[in-house]
């Protein structure tokens, strides 16, 4: 089924975005303050936890290593649950205006990447007062949060076009999200991950990500190191999209008749 | 040329579909749930020449709002072929995407771009669209402090200034008072002056008397008449007087 729509894709995005982010903060009366305030409570408890309660000593500066677990997997969560159920919520604009139905979940993810990009501000202020310096290896942040974004895209554009027809996959996300929280090094480290199981967690572009940024911004060194993370992350991110892109278009054309 | 074609179009809904759960696949998999579907449009057959104004008419539930739907390619047929040519600018319901917490401003802009504005002509237009809707006053106040006629207002001037090949308006002729109704219809008229393609659907017999050439009839999802909108009109206004009011 060809489109008849031909507007302005980018402007479109652009305005979507734009909305979706001012929805968000113009009924908070702290408005970006609380994008901080999830992962600092959690970074707070966290280092309570594994510094006083459960002391692990082999872990330096706590905090901004259990940050560095705690953006991209925040960012994670509240991408992947707020697109999830995009289309189903949009349900007026996708029954009642022919536009490409796939700007509807990318922009709800992209909209919450303006949240992430406070999030990331914050991490890196971090970074900085522990007295890690910048170094060259930060060129490849931007690299890794994209690949995150385009991975973040293919799930939801798969679990979203999904919950049209089945309206319990928003609860199956909110799940695997409770269950990724302990099956992502955020609070341990790979080295104490059997090894067995290493490989696995290489291939977990979410886990990818956390380790890619460990060792960018605590020990300072590439994020690829000699597992290569950065292409695995790459290759497992590009394959998400392409299969939750083509999932999308064979599911977008029923929309209509299930919502 | 025809710019709309619909060749042995049948649409049809399960009965069962909508909000589904797991609950639900695994009673269609017992053989719970009655698999019955109802058909919405059953093999219609009609062409629209470039330039044509047509009305669509028949009783609530006759498939008018269905047929509309696959003009816009919003809903695929279950059977047959729908042929689209050129761009299609579908006033089905007057402001969807609008929304209550963006301002007058922002809402154009957004609408704009989803109705397929371009981000230079959504500039060039805005001074237009607000002159249209008579809203200088309230555009930089958010949505849910206007009024209804002046929601739709705000909705009709965006999507009238989009100018495009083929125009499909379903119900949204009474928009806001008596004064502005009447600017509204005129726009419409100097649309199809333009000599584009409309595509009509309302209650209002005597406006699509005026505005359309040519009448479709629905009844229970089967075109039962194609022709002059006065010969349409007359055999419409015919039966319904002697069926019972829906």
């Amino acid at each position: 089924m060809t489109s008849i729509w031909n507007g302005d894709y980018l402007f479109l995005l652009e305005n979507l975005i734009v909305k979706d982010f001012k929805i968000r903060y113009r009924n908070m009366s702290l408005g970006v303050f609380w994008s901080l305030l999830n992962p600092l409570v959690l970074m707070g408890v966290l280092t309570f936890v594994f510094t006083k309660v459960m002391p692990n000593n082999s872990i330096a500066n706590f905090p901004i290593f259990v940050l560095c677990g705690l953006v991209p997997f925040n960012f994670f969560t509240v991408a992947w649950n707020n697109g999830t159920i995009s289309v189903a919520n949009n349900a007026g604009l996708i029954k009642r205006i022919p536009v490409p139905r796939e700007i509807v979940p990318i922009a709800s993810v992209l909209s919450t990447t303006i949240h992430l990009g406070i999030q990331i501000a914050l991490l890196l202020i971090f970074v900085l007062a522990f007295g890690r310096g910048v170094n060259v290896y930060w060129l490849w942040l931007p690299v890794l949060w994209a690949l995150e974004i385009v991975f973040v895209c293919g799930l939801v554009l798969a679990t979203s076009a999904l919950d049209v027809y089945l309206r319990d996959m928003r609860y199956i996300v909110e799940s695997a999200c409770t269950v990724l929280f302990w099956l992502v090094p955020i609070f341990y480290t790979l080295d104490i991950v059997p090894r067995e199981y290493v490989t696995v967690y290489e291939f977990n572009p979410l886990a990818a990500m956390i380790l890619g940024l460990r060792r960018i911004l605590m020990e300072g060194v590439s994020p690829n190191g000699d597992a290569g993370l950065v292409y695995k992350l790459a290759f497992t991110s590009t394959i998400t999209f392409v299969v939750g892109l083509s999932l999308y278009s064979r599911l977008k054309h029923k929309f209509f008749d299930y919502l | 040329m025809n710019v709309i074609e619909f060749k042995n179009v049948s649409k049809a809904f399960h009965r069962a579909v909508g909000q589904r759960l797991i609950r639900h696949y695994l009673e269609d998999m017992m053989g719970k749930t009655d698999p019955d579907s109802f058909h919405a449009l059953k093999n219609v057959n009609f062409s629209i020449r470039d330039g044509e104004s047509v009305a669509v008419i028949g009783a609530n539930g006759a498939g008018k709002s269905t047929l509309l739907s696959l003009v816009t390619r919003l809903a695929p047929p279950s059977s047959g072929d729908v042929i689209i040519n050129g761009r299609v600018a579908a006033l089905l319901e007057l402001g969807a995407g609008f929304h209550p917490d963006l301002t007058g401003r922002e809402n154009v802009r957004l609408n704009a771009s989803l109705l397929g504005f371009t981000r230079k002509q959504a500039g060039d237009l805005y001074e237009s669209i607000v002159d249209f809707a008579e809203l200088h006053d309230f555009i930089d106040e958010p949505l849910r402090t206007y009024s209804n006629g002046m929601m739709l207002r705000l909705a009709f001037a965006v999507a009238v200034n989009l100018d495009p090949q083929i125009l499909i308006i379903d119900e949204v002729l009474a928009v806001g008072d008596q004064q502005f109704q009447a600017k509204c219809i005129d726009k419409i008229f100097e649309i199809r002056n333009q000599g584009r393609t409309i595509l009509c659907v309302s209650h209002a017999l005597s406006t699509l008397q005026s505005l359309c050439t040519r009448a479709l009839w629905l009844d229970h999802g089967q075109l039962i008449m194609d022709g002059p909108v006065n010969e349409v009109l007359q055999a419409y206004e015919g039966r319904a007087l002697h069926a019972p009011k829906d």
